[in-house]
């Protein structure tokens, strides 16, 4: 996929998502806003960064195989990567509308699955790509400048 | 600067058994235990208490001011919480409460149940208050407002820039003493009677004004036994009283439903409010319109200084105010001299952040990150810290050392007992080598 352009990055973080573990889901984005808390990151902004991970992590666990989160900070930037093992998305541009969503209703009861996941987390990047197949998997690249 | 800030949560050195209680349960890790006793780091602590609580040796006290307060004034007014009308097992009527207020040297007594229906008023009507991202908050509990301060900054647009109802009666109550009297309003004192030592220091250093129009606050704690004592006397009906929606702020969502004001969210018990600011932060609340977070349980009946459990309170005032009546006892007009708004926005408290330089605080958290890597994880507090990553934060800071960890210390220690070992060969010190040697060189000899 196209990558953004990157910078020297200072920190460099890894989180590890498994599919349908609501156990820890929203651990991953709980340690990304804090640690953007702790480096000073502007409020507005960690605002934010706080709803667009807290939106990929929740998808990753709910729609995805599993799959990672890498948070990339350098002092102009935030860069968040999202990179799953699958399914994919068939269509994108049908995903990226507000209130479609293919989540079961076991998803919805649970107050998730509103359809807003992906739209949300573009409304609150500066810069979103995002690039998916069927069958092998989506990646999504957000970033946010500080 | 915040360093300075007046703190009501205060440490009793000779009381402090240096346990690791308290570590534990500070909502924005501002204990520490250095050399046998704890420590408070002022610029972290926002008064909620929950030391106060655990305390098993009764060292971590609340400071309020004593009674001798009211000598410093020729005119007192209490201003009782509406929790103290649920601390007496006996008490029959509100009425009753305040005129025994009233017989323990009180002038006047004015309900603070009347600021909150005050305040719940103008809020209502004020349509210049806008919905920002996520729901409006509540400015009624001082230590949420510093909760809000330390860990959720980018929350503080959403506060209500109201004052609290303990400031309302106080700027009302004075005026209308002076003014019915015809007395200097310096010689006027208004007293808070808290249930809680956050409210003692919102007194004494205030957020969004400069100036508390409370003179003091006393703790219930202090007033109870002769309190108690003057329940039992002739009860005069007092005038314009609070309604049962005013003296219900009390309970955890009290002042939501004195609001009601679209969908509304109340949360009490600091970690819990904790747990929900994290949420609405997320964006998963943006369905609702208020949230009203008090940081003990129970809301304000479960504060640190109240007497009674807050539990038992609760159902006490639901009983005493059920007859009382639902409209707010104050006309728009006889407001209208007022200002109620909050001077000015309040700012937030960036003591969590690592370092102003941006490189430099990134520098400082990868530090962080492998030294609590290298620390084993057990979150004891023996340290002094409240948590592994706290005590390599501390490090970083230059605050703490690795070996104050027991566990390190142990390992180092045995790493150096070896090292002894392995020396005491080497250099010949070994007594059996030393006897064998001594032997050779005999024979050599």
């Amino acid at each position: 996929m196209e990558e953004l352009r990157v910078n020297e990055y200072n920190l460099k973080d890894i989180y590890t998502i498994e599919a349908g573990n609501f156990v820890t889901a929203g651990e991953a984005s709980s340690n990304i806003k804090t640690l953007l808390k702790r480096l000073g990151v502007n409020s507005s902004k960690l605002r934010n960064i706080a709803i667009a991970s807290y939106e990929a992590e929740i998808n990753l666990v709910i729609h995805s195989k599993g799959g990672q989160m890498e948070l990339l900070v350098s002092p102009n930037e935030v860069i968040i990567k999202i990179d799953d093992i699958g399914p994919g998305i068939e269509n994108i541009e049908l995903a990226m509308k507000e209130g479609y969503s293919t989540a079961p209703d076991s998803i919805r009861v649970m107050g998730f699955g509103a359809g807003m996941g992906l739209s949300n987390m573009r409304n609150n990047a500066d810069d979103f790509k995002i690039e998916s197949k069927l069958g092998e998997g989506t990646h999504i690249c957000m970033k946010f400048n500080i | 600067m915040e360093a300075s800030i007046f703190h009501s949560v205060t440490l009793d050195q000779t009381k402090c058994k240096g346990c690791t209680n308290c570590l534990k349960r500070c909502p924005t890790e501002a204990i520490r235990v250095h050399d046998g006793k704890a420590q408070i780091i002022g610029a972290k602590c926002i008064d909620c208490g929950e030391c106060i609580r655990v305390c098993a040796y009764h060292a971590k006290v609340a400071v309020t001011d004593p009674l001798s307060i009211l000598d410093k004034y020729k005119y007192k007014i209490a201003l009782p919480a509406p929790t103290l009308y649920g601390q007496f097992k006996k008490l029959e009527s509100i009425d009753a409460l305040l005129n025994g207020l009233l017989n323990i040297g009180f002038d006047d007594v004015y309900e603070v149940a009347k600021g909150a229906d005050i305040i719940t008023k103008n809020v209502k009507e004020d349509t210049t208050i806008q919905k920002k991202r996520g729901p409006l908050i509540s400015s009624a509990c001082p230590t949420i407002i510093r909760l809000i301060q330390v860990r959720f900054p980018e929350l503080l647009e959403n506060i209500v820039n109201y004052i609290s109802p303990m400031e309302a009666a106080a700027k009302i109550s004075k005026k209308e003493f002076a003014e019915k009297h015809n007395v200097d309003i310096k010689e006027i004192g208004a007293f808070f009677i808290t249930p809680c030592p956050s409210k003692a220091t919102a007194i004494k250093s205030p957020n969004g004004f400069d100036k508390s129009a409370v003179d003091g606050a006393i703790s219930i704690l202090d007033i109870y036994g002769s309190l108690s004592a003057a329940l039992n006397m002739e009860i005069d009906e007092l005038p314009k009283r609070a309604s049962k929606h005013g003296v219900r702020w009390a309970l955890s969502g009290g002042e939501s439903d004195a609001l009601d004001n679209g969908n509304a969210i109340s949360v009490d018990g600091i970690n819990n409010v904790i747990e929900v600011l994290e949420a609405i932060e997320d964006g998963k609340l943006s369905n609702i319109d208020f949230f009203e977070g008090l940081a003990c349980v129970g809301g304000c009946v479960g504060g640190a200084l109240a007497f009674e459990n807050g539990f038992i309170a609760r159902e006490r005032i639901k009983k005493l105010s059920e007859n009382l009546p639902d409209a707010v006892p104050y006309s728009k007009e006889e407001m209208a001299g007022f200002d109620f708004k909050l001077d000015y926005p309040i700012k937030p408290n960036e003591v969590l952040q690592l370092d102003k330089d941006f490189s430099i605080a990134i520098k400082k958290l990868e530090q962080i990150e492998e030294i609590t890597a290298n620390l084993p994880g057990f979150d004891c507090g023996s340290c002094g810290a409240p948590s592994c990553r706290a005590l390599a934060e501390d490090i970083v800071n230059k605050r703490a050392g690795e070996m104050d960890c027991v566990f390190k210390l142990r390992e180092k220690v045995r790493v150096l007992a070896q090292e002894m070992i392995d020396f005491s060969y080497e250099a010949g010190l070994d007594s059996e080598k030393n006897d064998k040697s001594n032997n050779d060189e005999e024979v050599d000899g």
